[in-house]
């Protein structure tokens, strides 16, 4: 590991302005960050250690929604009563992810901001657009198995490895960041993370100090929440494909409904446009394989994650029946 | 850097690098050496400690975060002469071969029970509420995070079920 300064602010503009320096990283869990620092595949200059900042709660939101403190462990979401009461989908997420002693270290804002597990980024002798910005992308034309069919570009291949986000982008959440000037704004996790371009370095919406301070999820909506996690081992494994459903059903009909992709592109699949397929249909087989046709259009293979294409393709419609079985 | 710890109820001040991790200032500082490194990437699980009674792996945390923190070790746990309930039933069950994973496997385990008391659920949970029954696969699936390369798991899982009986 290369040498850093250690800082442990006491307050939240302190923590801002210490992390606007250049070099400068948040260390909250640290279980991503400090073993990719072992591997000096990041080397920032100071740590700001935010783990004693009042952001460890989950609190009601007026709107009937819930507010997650963005250092709220995914051990204690994964079990918080409302979560568990009313976004099943969460907690089911959360508990698919890593480990047990991974999930009592791993927050909330972290967890968002994980980096991708491409073996290529982790390997600082080849070259990688998203370490070394022009190197090259050593996934494309070598080992693919993790990486994306949708939304990559020629530059970048990764995936984001969260479980949790797939969940929080199915539940339409918010992620509440505030700056270094102590503004705080809210942005849609659909619109948290940018996709590679030319630019794979660049991985969300975050400017230089910002920091999550919460994760907000709106009222929860009547329906199934179904999390379906494919992956190489039955625990302790990222996911290959994973599906988060949100999908509620009225007199034979869809009403509402959110789905939600992971492990096949560089954030957390959504695509609003395909889900109209869905509403106001009668669930059948025939209508959730043209909803798979809509979501894997534009889905491309590397060779070694060709498979995910059929994969995705059975798994969201293995969640669609599930969700809907009641009402078929 | 200063930092003060507290393991297995006795005051430590480590004086260490930024850089130490918390399993490295507990074995190479601290002379703790019954908490092992394995992989040193959090995917072993053989450097699992207790910390404000939550297992983590010590691996992938700075000592110097733990300021104040309250740590139990497998020396904290029990000793040769007063055995731990989990660590006679790993003795009873054969629970290893080569024992590396095991300060690990039984910190892992003995944090994991309280999880269950605490009614947390766990992936292969067909609920999410009501008290977790702690099937062989329940089991299974909370202890992902320790792997035994002797793969003693039938008998680990054993000594976990037989451990977790004999306490309620």
């Amino acid at each position: 590991m290369r040498p850093f300064d250690y800082v442990r602010p006491s307050g939240m503009p302190e923590a801002t302005r210490e992390a606007s320096r250049a070099g400068s990283a948040f260390i909250a869990g640290g279980t991503n960050l400090l073993d990719l620092m072992k591997l000096e595949v990041m080397a920032p200059d100071r740590l700001v250690d935010i783990n004693r900042l009042d952001m460890g709660e989950c609190s009601a939101t007026p709107a009937g929604g819930l507010r997650i403190g963005a250092l709220v462990t995914n051990s204690d979401l994964a079990a918080d009563e409302h979560v568990r009461r009313d976004y099943p989908l969460l907690s089911r997420a959360l508990l698919a992810g890593a480990s047990g002693q991974l999930r009592n270290k791993a927050t909330t804002g972290g967890n968002l901001l994980q980096r991708t597990r491409c073996y290529y980024f982790y390997d600082t002798s080849a070259p990688c657009n998203k370490r070394e910005p022009g190197s090259g992308c050593s996934a494309i034309g070598g080992a693919t198995r993790l990486h994306a069919i949708l939304g990559a570009s020629e530059h970048c291949i990764a995936t984001h490895p969260s479980d949790m986000a797939v969940a929080m982008q199915a539940l339409d959440a918010a992620v509440e960041i505030e700056n270094v000037e102590g503004q705080t704004r809210s942005v849609p996790l659909s619109d948290f993370y940018r996709l590679p371009g030319d630019t794979p370095q660049v991985e969300t919406v975050l400017g230089s100090g910002d920091l999550i301070t919460a994760v907000v999820l709106p009222a929860p909506v009547k329906g199934s929440q179904i999390y379906r996690k494919v992956r190489d081992r039955a625990s302790y494994a990222f996911a290959l494909v994973s599906v988060a459903a949100v999908v509620g059903v009225e007199d034979g009909t869809i009403g509402s409904v959110a789905l939600a992709f992971g492990g096949v592109a560089p954030r957390p699949w959504r695509d609003h446009e395909a889900e109209r397929i869905l509403a106001g249909e009668r669930p059948s087989d025939e209508l959730f394989a043209r909803f798979a046709d809509e979501i894997l259009r534009e889905a491309r293979g590397q060779g070694g994650n060709d498979f995910k294409i059929p994969l995705l393709r059975r798994t969201l419609i293995a969640t669609l029946q599930s969700a809907t079985d009641e009402s078929r | 850097m200063h930092t003060q710890l507290t393991i297995n109820g006795e005051n430590h001040d480590l004086e260490a690098d930024e850089r130490t991790t918390l399993l490295d200032a507990l074995r190479q500082h601290l002379r703790l050496t019954g908490t092992k490194k394995g992989c040193d990437h959090g995917q072993c699980g053989a450097c699992t400690v207790i910390v404000n009674g939550r297992r983590i792996n010590s691996c992938l945390t700075l000592a110097c975060m733990h300021d104040g923190d309250e740590i139990v070790t497998i020396e904290g746990i029990g000793t040769a002469t007063d055995l731990s309930v989990l660590q006679q039933a790993f003795l009873s069950a054969d629970g290893f071969q080569c024992g590396y994973c095991t300060p690990g496997q039984i910190c892992s385990a003995t944090a994991m029970l309280e999880e269950v008391k605490a009614g947390w659920p766990s992936h292969v949970s067909d609920r999410l509420d009501g008290a977790p029954e702690l099937s062989d696969e329940e089991i299974g699936e909370r202890m992902s995070g320790n792997l035994c390369r002797c793969a003693c798991y039938p008998n680990i899982v054993a000594a976990i079920r037989a451990a977790a009986g004999s306490a309620a």
